[in-house]
């Protein structure tokens, strides 16, 4: 399948990943291989199968609203690099998310 | 080009939903705990872990939208939008993306020009984010920032209105209104400055001979807003400054904006045309979920009655339509009221009191109607003796507001400051006829047709009776003595 450089560096700037130009044009190549083999689906014919959004026939598995013991603050932040007053600390944020 | 513009506003409204524990995980969904108190492996986002749905909250969800006259569909599924930001630890939120719980709803607001339904395209399952504090004064200026994840997880519904309103004023309406019926159905506490209740506007200004898709125009989304009134204020600023920016010939850019209070206006945070790109796609760890129209059916029962149908019933009461709106606007006091009506059939009169002496003197104490200061009971009894014609309008006046100052009854301030209108018709003819008989000149005046003389000698009937003669009685046998002198 033909990706595009441009393509691939949208992808990479999505995920966050650095990409020399050397890599980029080896992962165009790669990411279209990936593409190229999940493009194979496409030989078989769905005309009868029902569309379906996950992997095992189960639906609507829900719990009780019972309150179960969280984590102690301490361990919650445990692994965080820099923790200040049980919260984790993180760097100026420049780019606004989404919610 | 036109210099016309029609204002074209939807609103996304994020609520949160009043359960025991968050959406995903069973840690406890409750405001205002220590940071990070309340966290797992789940909502911590950490690897190796699975969500499970929380029943309670779709039924919260279901509720809501079957009372926006939503159509709740029986096959939906959740999705992962996926953004990096810190206060989301999986860097996905797991909402809904193309097959939403509900769709097709509306609420009614009521614009000078009559009353007209604003759609609701579609409303969704989502769960929250943690919350950041920053570490300065505005995002834009802070150091750094201290991240909170016990909010991570919390369910919230999104309800999305069509883009129907055309004024600051139809937005406040429409929130107004959903507020009121969401404040009914008791699933969430509703509080914009707590953030369980948020509001993101989107703006855009529509030539009037433009022809092509809402969608085209350039649209402007002002997000997270704390209060209604700076929704209205920051979609007011926001109109102005698109509409300066049309006429002078320059371009609208689809952003996002933050809306800063103390200046009033609006401020741009991130240009929208680069950056979405969520890659939605089907929630692998949750399966679909399907509601039988039994389980609908139970939701649907769930329902208490809603704002509309109460509207109705004070109608048919006779309540005017503008009272009917407070009371409609504040459940505590419509329980209040529908108490002491069911004690004193009259329905204008407990109104009145109510609407007018009662709530002042409960609003200069700072008081609501969780709360009353005086039981319902008690007005009630306040209320029968102006029934009874013991008390005069004024009277009781005096005597509620010491019921409020001290908590007496009221029959024994009635008692303590001896206060019960005279209407024993005897007792009242006799000071009658005795001020009749002292003010011969008066009599005179008003023989000769001077109807100003009989004011005159009704003041002086009351002031005998300290205020406690029945007036409409002091008139009648004042002419009625009178009469006999001609």
């Amino acid at each position: 399948m033909n990706l595009t450089e441009k393509e691939v560096r949208h992808v990479a700037r999505l995920a966050r990943l650095a990409i020399s130009s050397t890599e980029l044009s080896e992962a165009t190549q790669a990411l279209g291989r990936v593409l190229d083999y999940i493009d194979l689906l496409n030989e078989l014919n769905t005309d009868a199968v029902p569309p379906t959004t996950h992997v095992e026939a189960i639906e609507t598995v829900w719990r009780q609203d019972r309150v179960v013991p969280s984590l102690s603050p301490e361990a919650a932040t445990a692994n965080g690099p820099q923790v200040s007053s049980q919260m984790f600390v993180v760097p100026k944020i420049l780019d606004r998310g989404e919610e | 080009m036109t210099n016309q513009y029609e204002v074209v506003i939807g609103l996304e409204v994020h609520v949160e939903l009043k359960t025991q524990t968050k959406l995903f995980c069973g840690c406890a969904n409750a405001f205002g705990q220590d940071p990070n108190s309340q966290t797992c492996p789940v909502c911590l986002g950490l690897p190796g872990v699975l969500p499970v749905l929380n029943g309670e909250a779709v039924a919260l969800a279901a509720r809501a939208a079957l009372a926006l006259h939503c159509t709740v569909n029986s096959y939906s599924k959740f999705d992962r939008k996926q953004y990096f930001y810190p206060d989301l630890p999986k860097a996905y939120q797991i909402s809904q993306y193309d097959q939403p719980l509900a769709e097709n709803g509306h609420v009614t607001i009521q614009p000078s020009d009559g009353k007209r339904d604003i759609g609701i395209e579609r409303i969704h399952m989502e769960e929250d984010a943690g919350k950041l504090n920053h570490l300065g004064q505005r995002l834009e200026d802070a150091e750094g920032s201290l991240v909170d994840l016990n909010r991570a997880g919390v369910p919230l519904i999104e309800i999305v209105s069509r883009p129907e309103m055309h004024s600051p004023e139809e937005a406040r309406q429409y929130l107004v209104e959903l507020r009121t019926i969401l404040s009914y159905l008791d699933i969430s506490d509703l509080r914009m400055e707590e953030g369980s209740m948020r509001c993101d506007a989107n703006i855009s200004l529509r030539p009037l001979d433009y022809t092509g898709s809402l969608a085209d125009l350039p649209r402007v989304e002002i997000k997270n807003v704390n209060s209604f009134r700076n929704v209205q204020r920051s979609i007011e600023f926001e109109i102005s400054r698109q509409r300066q920016l049309l006429q002078t010939g320059q371009r609208i850019v689809k952003e996002t904006r933050g809306f800063d209070d103390a200046s009033g206006s609006t401020y741009s945070q991130r240009s929208k045309e680069e950056a979405n790109d969520y890659r939605y796609f089907p929630e692998p760890d949750l399966p679909p979920l399907v509601l039988s129209e039994t389980w609908l059916q139970n939701q649907r029962e769930a329902l208490p009655q809603l704002p509309d149908e109460l509207r109705q019933h004070l109608a048919q009461r006779g309540v005017a339509e503008r009272d009917v709106e407070v009371l409609v606007q504040d459940l505590n006091l419509y329980h209040y009221w529908s108490q002491v009506v069911e004690l004193v059939p009259d329905v204008r009169l407990v109104t009145n009191w109510l609407l007018s002496d009662y709530s002042r003197l409960m609003n200069a104490k700072g008081l609501n109607f969780a709360t009353p200061q005086v039981s319902a009971d008690g007005l009630a009894s306040l209320l029968t003796l102006i029934t009874s014609g013991t008390l005069s309008g004024k009277m009781a006046k005096e005597v509620l507001e010491a019921m409020f100052e001290t908590g007496e009854t009221a029959e024994a301030v009635v008692k303590r400051l001896g206060l019960s209108q005279i209407t024993d018709r005897n007792a009242i003819k006799e000071i009658v006829s005795a001020v009749v008989a002292a003010n011969p000149a008066v009599v005179q005046d008003f023989l000769s047709g001077k109807e100003k003389a009989l004011t005159f000698l009704v003041g002086q009937v009351m002031k005998q009776t300290k205020g406690q003669a029945k007036p409409d009685l002091v008139n009648a046998l004042l002419r009625e003595v009178l009469a006999a002198y001609a």
